[in-house]
């Protein structure tokens, strides 16, 4: 069968299973809406969490950008992991057992304050937009190159499955579709990986392969990160595993975007809300264990995967002639994300250091005299020949590796996996934050249940909409307010809920100073570098690791305003004290 | 105090966990990194494996070791349900 008819059962089957998985968990009360009831097990949210928060990105980008950045590419796998381990030990325990529906009720609750309230539901409304607009991109991405529909075909076939699983089974509904997600992501990784490690050192376990020998070849018997030093060293890259190079990044830089992601992670809304679906503050505590679990397999797996495809690419296409290179060199050639020029007419592809053209191939629809496809591009100074986008590292490896086609429909499947179920996830917080905090806990404080629950419906609805009319007219700036997400989650409410936890005297003074003084910070200084192209006036430190110091900042203003200010009330030191006891998590949902 | 007391231990784990957090990522995967580099484990340098394995699985390790030593001091204070 063609990989076409396998991608369309694999993607068939998979909508089938998360369609009826929806039916199944509808619900009918607010609380099931919004954090499922509270009776999710710990094991399947914490699957519910990793699906949640792995991306498309994470699926399709991350290998493909750590396999060109080698040591560097560590910031997003140090900071999208170790984030957890604060999530874990300083935030969900206690933001379950005070046991309300989203981030921005804890703020206002602790801080006494609609200010607050309304400050962190826009910070939530804003990160979680920046962010599922991504997502149904990659969806639209995905079906285009797999199922050869169109982008935007592709982006409303992605709005409308959402929106019928989000809308019907609400966080309930989410979870359990997420579960199912999970488990399709994850073999869909990691049955590329295993075959391609094994292929390439005779050893099964990615995560050990690539620190094995490679098993034959030219440079048989040689370790493989040994190996891909000298070759990126002889094309004229820094070693793989160097750290700090010369013209990248400074070890401070690095320093402060593992961190500033790090933060963020712990920060972010729709990763925090998960920790209000489990019946317990131990739940809590053992499901962030499971989450980061789940999360590690991907991410320990995708370092590999970036070596053995970083090897694979230069030996199969560095110095060979162009008529004489892979079939997928010439397929992906065909979409854009690749392409290459013959600078030196020798027919060779000359893969060196350096942008070979100046922006993304644009064909003239010329074939030039090898059969390559010509490009309009105003040509680069260096020798390299060769464009190629990082995105093809996953998509095209099981082709590179000769898989069968099931396999790469599988990684179609696996790819709309993880796009789907982190929208769904962002939808609910962008629905909760708009139909809970603000229409319900600021606006009509006497709503009944169903009313509640028809706005969340069509909150879900407006939010699919935007996010799909986004994923159709991609603004220029997507790609450039990635960094505020993180920054933005690092620089408002991570400070805020961790001094709320453990400071009983931080007042709301303080809170809202710290709050703004961060974001502002944070914000000013990422516009001034994304587009106003303005230094990176802070000691070099580049906009993704901002929000690192928007954080220091926040905690700074927020201590020393406290300082000065009256102290909160009684009743909220006193619920301070309950949040820190773990007995009575159960009960304690009031709303 | 009980709640006083379990509350002071609870902190002393949770800072115990966080600085071995902290030196895992940041120290011998960032600021150490080069000094670790220059031992190899297999066809690891030290430091990058740090950085792209170690780290992470330290990670998992200390959230369940979070959630079992409080498990222990969640009984021995009975506070939980």
């Amino acid at each position: 069968m063609s990989i076409l008819d396998w991608t369309y059962i694999m993607v068939g089957v998979t909508f089938s299973l998360y369609l009826s998985i929806a039916w199944i968990s509808r619900v009918k009360t607010t609380k099931g809406f919004y954090v499922a009831g509270g009776g999710v097990s710990p094991l399947a949210n914490g699957m519910a969490t990793a699906a949640d928060w792995m991306s498309a990105a994470s699926f399709i980008s991350m290998a493909g950008l750590i396999s060109f950045m080698g040591y560097t590419g560590s910031i997003y796998l140090l900071g999208w992991t170790g984030g957890y381990v604060l999530l874990a030990l300083m935030l969900a325990p206690y933001l379950r057992k005070f046991g309300k529906f989203t981030v921005p009720d804890f703020v206002g609750d602790r801080y006494y304050s609609n200010a607050a309230r309304f400050i962190a539901l826009l910070c939530a409304i804003f990160v979680s937009f920046t962010y599922v607009a991504g997502q149904m991109r990659g969806v639209g991405i995905v079906f285009s190159r797999f199922l050869e529909v169109d982008v935007n075909t592709g982006v409303l076939i992605g709005m409308a499955i959402v929106f019928f699983y989000a809308s019907l089974g609400g966080m309930k509904g989410i979870t359990y579709t997420q579960v199912a997600q999970y488990s399709v992501l994850i073999i869909a990784y990691l049955i590329p990986a295993v075959a391609i490690s094994a292929k390439i050192t005779g050893t099964a376990i990615p995560q050990l392969g690539f620190g094995a020998t490679i098993a034959d070849g030219p440079h048989g018997g040689q370790y493989l990160l040994t190996t891909l030093n000298q070759l990126n060293t002889d094309l004229g890259f820094a070693a793989y595993t160097k750290p700090f190079a010369e013209g990248g990044k400074s070890m401070l830089d690095v320093f402060c975007i593992t961190a500033a992601l790090m933060v963020g992670t712990a920060g972010l809304p729709h990763v925090i809300v998960r920790f209000y679906t489990v019946p317990s503050v131990r739940g809590a505590r053992l499901s962030a264990g499971f989450a980061l679990l789940f999360i590690a397999i991907l991410y320990t797996a995708a370092p590999a995967i970036a070596s053995f495809a970083r090897y694979n690419m230069i030996n199969s296409i560095s110095e060979v002639e162009y008529r004489a290179a892979p079939t997928w060199f010439t397929s992906w050639e065909k979409t854009g994300l690749l392409a290459w020029v013959d600078k030196n007419h020798d027919g060779v592809i000359n893969y060196s250091a350096g942008p070979a053209f100046l922006g993304t191939p644009e064909f003239t629809g010329e074939t030039g005299s090898h059969g390559q496809l010509i490009v309009a591009n105003t040509l680069s100074e260096s020798d390299n020949e060769l464009y190629i986008d990082r995105d093809i590292m996953v998509l095209a490896n099981p082709e590179i590796a000769g898989l069968p086609n099931w396999v790469i429909a599988l990684v179609a499947a696996g790819g709309l996996a993880a796009a789907l179920s982190t929208a769904s996830g962002l939808l609910l917080v962008i629905s909760s934050s708009i139909s809970h905090d603000l229409y319900y806990r600021l606006i009509n404080r006497n709503a009944s249940e169903k009313q509640r629950l028809l706005v969340g419906r069509v909150m879900i609805g407006i939010a699919v909409s935007v996010a799909g009319y986004f994923g159709i007219h991609p603004p220029g700036f997507v790609a450039q307010v990635v960094a505020f997400a993180f920054g933005l989650a690092a620089s408002s409410f991570f400070p805020v809920i961790v001094l709320g936890i453990f400071s009983k005297r931080t007042t709301k003074e303080g809170a809202i100073a710290g709050m703004v003084s961060g974001i502002l910070f944070t914000t000013i200084y990422i516009i001034n570098i994304k587009f106003f192209a303005g230094n990176p006036w802070l000691l070099g430190i580049s906009a993704e690791g901002i929000g690192a110091v928007g954080m220091l900042i926040n905690f700074g203003v927020t201590l020393l305003v406290t300082r000065f200010t009256k102290p909160p009330p009684a009743d909220v030191q006193q619920m301070v004290d309950t949040i820190r006891y773990p007995r009575g998590a159960g009960a304690s949902i009031n709303h | 105090m009980e709640i006083q007391k379990y509350w002071k231990t609870n902190i002393k784990v949770m800072v115990t966990l966080l600085t071995i957090w902290a030196t895992v990522s940041f120290g011998c995967s960032i600021l150490f990194v080069e000094k670790l580099n220059t031992f190899t484990i297999g066809g690891f340098p030290v430091g990058f494996w740090f950085a792209q394995q170690g780290a992470i699985y330290v990670f998992v390790i200390l959230i369940f070791a979070y959630f079992f030593i409080m498990e222990k001091v969640d009984r021995d204070h009975e506070v939980n349900d």
